[in-house]
């Protein structure tokens, strides 16, 4: 027999908005999320999903490192299952877990897949963390170069006098109230209520006045902006085959976003050459292959060209890279390291990324022991065999990018 | 945006109270929150728990469960209650009047249930509530503690975690403390008294090992090495302590799902239908009742198995027919009587190997799978040779049945303080990549070599773990 009342406790919105309480658990699996981010870095990177993506982009990183392990019945164990009438020997009935989907978390349970884990990060957040991962302070100190642009507007105090839109109701209504206690006469008896009523039983009006008016005040701040533009120089010739073309366009990809995230307005150039360069759209840079010979000097000529008209030094940061195979003509040789060198003057940073393809480079003629010579401190030039070496390479190509102060 | 009032569920509660007692079911006082879904997301997060302590586990199945519910793959449950006196139910505030009444039938059959099964009896529900919360201070204030700090204090719960259903399964059987342990060791070494002793040889006596530690294999992992390494302090004692109640608060949940499920289910479906509801809510009922206790073909319905057992169970005592009579002898006990009995001595291994019968098997289509390659694919069916079989895996495979059985079978292996874990290998091997992960949070927690004796592909094997790391190498 039921031997007290039972309770009901009612709905309270005010309790469920209050009591968030896995917020904190949720905050500190996210930062666990990102530490396993972080460690695996270098392979998603790797990843050619990630490449020439939109910022808001959601990718499925899988993580290693938040599985919850326990000690788990391996392959050979069989499980029981229902049928649907006639279930015969020999049927298929679904997939073992290790495509991450598990028949279902009713039945034999523990299954390693079940526990398969990944995890949504938007692009951006992903950029963000990669470049955490840099720990390149020197960038940080850099003075910028800068123009002043007044875009901020900043609230900055308040004021009698203002436009209708920026009234602000809670200070004006202090004010009132404020007032009106200064106003109440002396009482004696009665609490001290200001809304109390009269004979009539209607409450006394006290009205706004105008100087109970607040105003926000806006103030514009003029902000330094900083301008950059990347120089992103590809060979296009014959022997640049479609995976040297993704290799280029990974590492052109961070160095874009990579600058994105330290400048407010970051333009972008693509200059494509094989024996004569020209500036190119996006999608032909990437996609249209072109044949014939090389001539490196002629990519670094344009750039130049293009930074004489449109990037005046003084006013831009500059970035240039160039992506090649390095099989260059050897009578251009010397007109690229003139070229080169000048380039070093006017950017930030210059660099150079040979690509060749794993154990290709004992065999094909190289670039990269003819820039050896040019000893500019703001040059780098490196080697990318494999995907795995585009992060590295980022790294050290960074790690240049201390320009006199 | 739901069709009652709280005093209309009241209403109803009493009717429903009312017609329980008629039946004899037994509860204990009860408690009703109505919640919305994000509130009840986060009670299942914590497994219902309205105070408990923080790990990021929680927030990992808070954003899982909240992932498939915003993508529409799982819905929420009716209801969830939790197993302490008074019990606590929270109810889906946006569900219909006639949800609300099935939910509130079922939650008396779960806190019956809850009352009167053996296994909950450890569990002590009266402290439930007080339990959690004085846990849940105690790690709030390691993780605030200057000297110690969350990430310390995640260490020891994440190794504490991944050991914690390591732990003995039937907690009604009583553990011997050493003392006792040592008994019945020097007795079982005692040769037996012979009345041929005249003309036997006198048996050699062999001396017990009365140092080693344990005595005999130990299942509480977790226990056996906050007793028994000294570099552990206090805090961390603290922590595994906590870790092993509370798997110990849960073991009896998962022990008997199936039952519980099913006995919740039978006698909603009852005490509902004895309510005489009108037309529009009667129909309803048959829908949603329907969609709860569906068989899933490839799955286990735990509510449907269950209820079919104790459906079935009740009619064999009631109307047996002629075969049945012939097969299991005529029923000494009727139907009530049976079952009452049954939901208080049973789990769901002794509930399915007692009351699954071939022929409610059959009429399942209950079947054997197996992986071979990628698939899964159908092994033996419940026909006259296989049924057997099936019944067994499907028994394996209920409650702790899922997790290996490993026991600590010395804590000073080779008198150099290794721990020395034995898999009790039932021909399931271990899933090596989780076991070397798992083997990694043993010697985090134990602090010297860690070795598991396991058999793999039917070869006796050693998985070791020390300051070098992981190896596996074979024994003879």
């Amino acid at each position: 027999m039921a031997t007290s009342e039972t309770i009901f406790r009612e709905y309270r919105p005010s309790d469920a908005e209050r009591s968030d309480r896995s917020a904190g658990d949720r905050l500190r699996h996210r930062e666990k999320v990102r530490e396993s981010i972080r460690e695996n870095i270098a392979d998603i990177i790797a990843e050619e999903s990630i490449i020439g993506k939109n910022k808001d982009k959601v990718i499925k990183v899988p993580l290693r490192g938040i599985k919850e392990y326990r000690f788990i019945f391996g392959e050979n164990a069989p499980g029981a299952a229902q049928g649907d009438g006639n279930a015969q020997p020999g049927q298929v009935v679904g997939k073992t877990g290790k495509d991450g989907q598990g028949q279902g978390e009713g039945q034999a349970g523990d299954r390693p897949g079940v526990d398969y884990y990944e995890t949504d990060v938007t692009l951006e957040e992903l950029i963000e963390i990669m470049f955490e991962d840099l720990e390149l302070p020197n960038l940080e100190r850099r003075a910028l170069r800068e123009i002043p642009s007044d875009r901020f507007a900043k609230r900055k105090g308040y004021r009698h006098v203002g436009i209708r839109v920026r009234l602000d109701k809670r200070r004006t209504a202090r004010q009132r109230v404020m007032r009106q206690m200064a106003a109440r006469k002396y009482e004696t008896v009665a609490p001290a209520d200001p809304s109390s009523l009269d004979e009539a039983g209607e409450e006394r009006r006290f009205p706004f006045r105008k100087d109970d008016l607040r105003y926000k005040h806006l103030e514009i701040d003029t902000r330094e902006e900083s301008n950059a533009a990347v120089l992103c120089i590809m060979d296009t010739s014959g022997s640049m085959d479609t995976m040297k073309k993704y290799l280029a366009r990974s590492f052109f990809f961070l160095l874009y976003q990579f600058i994105a995230t330290r400048y407010r307005s970051v333009e972008i150039v693509f200059i494509a050459h094989h024996t004569e360069a020209n500036e190119v759209t996006e999608e032909e840079f990437f996609h249209k292959g072109e044949s014939g010979g090389t001539f490196i000097s002629s990519g670094y000529q344009k750039a130049l060209d293009i930074i004489a008209e449109r990037y005046h030094p003084s006013l831009w940061n500059l970035y240039a890279f160039h992506c090649s195979d390095g099989d260059n003509f050897d009578s251009d040789n010397p007109a690229a390291i003139r070229t080169a060198r000048e380039l070093c003057d006017v950017c930030n940073l210059f660099g150079y990324g040979e690509i060749k393809p794993l154990g290709s480079r004992y065999y094909e003629s190289s670039m990269l022991n003819i820039f050896r010579r040019l000893d500019a401190p703001n040059f780098q030039a490196v080697l990318i065999e494999r995907k795995e070496d585009i992060w590295p390479s980022f790294k050290a190509f960074l790690s240049k990018d201390r320009v006199k102060e | 945006m739901a069709n009652y009032e709280i005093s209309d569920l009241a209403e109803w509660d009493k009717r429903i109270r009312e017609k329980a007692a008629a039946f004899g079911l037994d509860w204990y006082p009860q408690e009703f929150e109505i919640c919305d879904h994000t509130g009840m997301l986060g009670y299942m997060a914590y497994s219902g728990m309205p105070s408990h302590y923080p790990h990021w586990s929680y927030g990992k199945a808070y954003e899982k469960l909240k992932t498939l519910y915003d993508y529409g793959v799982n819905g929420l449950p009716y209801e969830m209650v939790i197993n302490s006196n008074p019990a606590i139910a929270y109810l889906m505030r946006d569900n219909t009047l006639l949800l609300q009444i099935l939910t509130i039938a079922h939650v008396y059959g779960h806190n019956d249930f809850f009352k009167n099964n053996f296994t909950y009896k450890s569990t002590r529900a009266d402290l439930t509530i007080e339990r959690f919360k004085a846990h849940a201070l105690r790690v709030r204030r390691y993780c605030e503690d200057p000297s110690i700090g969350i990430d310390k204090v995640e260490r020891i719960l994440d190794a504490g975690h991944a050991l914690a259903f390591q732990c003995r399964r039937n907690l009604a059987i009583k553990k011997l403390d050493r003392e006792e342990q040592l008994t019945r060791t020097i007795e079982a070494a005692r040769p037996r008294t012979d009345p041929f002793s005249r003309i036997h040889a006198r048996p050699e006596f062999r001396e017990p090992d009365t140092h080693k530690t344990p005595l005999e294999p130990d299942e509480d992992v977790l226990l056996f090495i906050r007793d028994h390494n000294p570099f552990l302090v206090e805090w961390e004692r603290d922590l595994l302590t906590i870790v092993d109640e509370e798997t110990k608060y849960f073991l009896p949940m998962m022990e008997t799902k199936i039952m519980n499920e099913g006995w919740a289910s039978y006698w909603h479906k009852k005490i509902v239908e004895s309510l005489d509801l009108e037309q529009g809510l009667h129909i309803e009922f048959i829908v949603r009742h329907n969609q709860v206790l569906r068989p899933i073909p490839g799955q286990i319905n735990p509510y449907h198995l269950g209820f079919k057992i104790w459906e079935d169970l009740h009619r064999r005592h009631e109307n047996p027919t002629p075969e049945e009579i012939k097969k299991y002898g005529a029923p000494a006990k009727s139907g009530d009587e049976k079952i009452f009995e049954a939901r208080e001595v049973e789990r769901d291994s002794s509930f399915l190997r007692r009351y699954l019968t071939e022929e409610l098997m059959r009429e399942m289509d209950l079947f054997q799978y197996e992986a071979r390659g990628d698939e899964l694919v159908v092994d033996k069916v419940s026909d006259e040779e296989g049924w057997k079989t099936v019944k067994e895996t499907l028994i394996k495979n209920v409650g702790a049945g899922s997790i290996p059985v490993i026991k600590v079978e010395d804590g000073d292996f080779g008198h150099n303080r290794t721990l020395y874990l034995k898999h009790h290998h039932d021909g399931r091997d271990l899933q090596l990549e989780y076991a070397e992960k798992t083997i990694a949070f043993v010697h985090r927690l134990w602090g010297r070599e860690t070795v598991l004796e396991t058999t793999l592909q039917g070869k006796r094997s050693l998985l070791c773990f020390n300051d070098r790391g992981f190896s596996v190498r074979a024994l003879k």
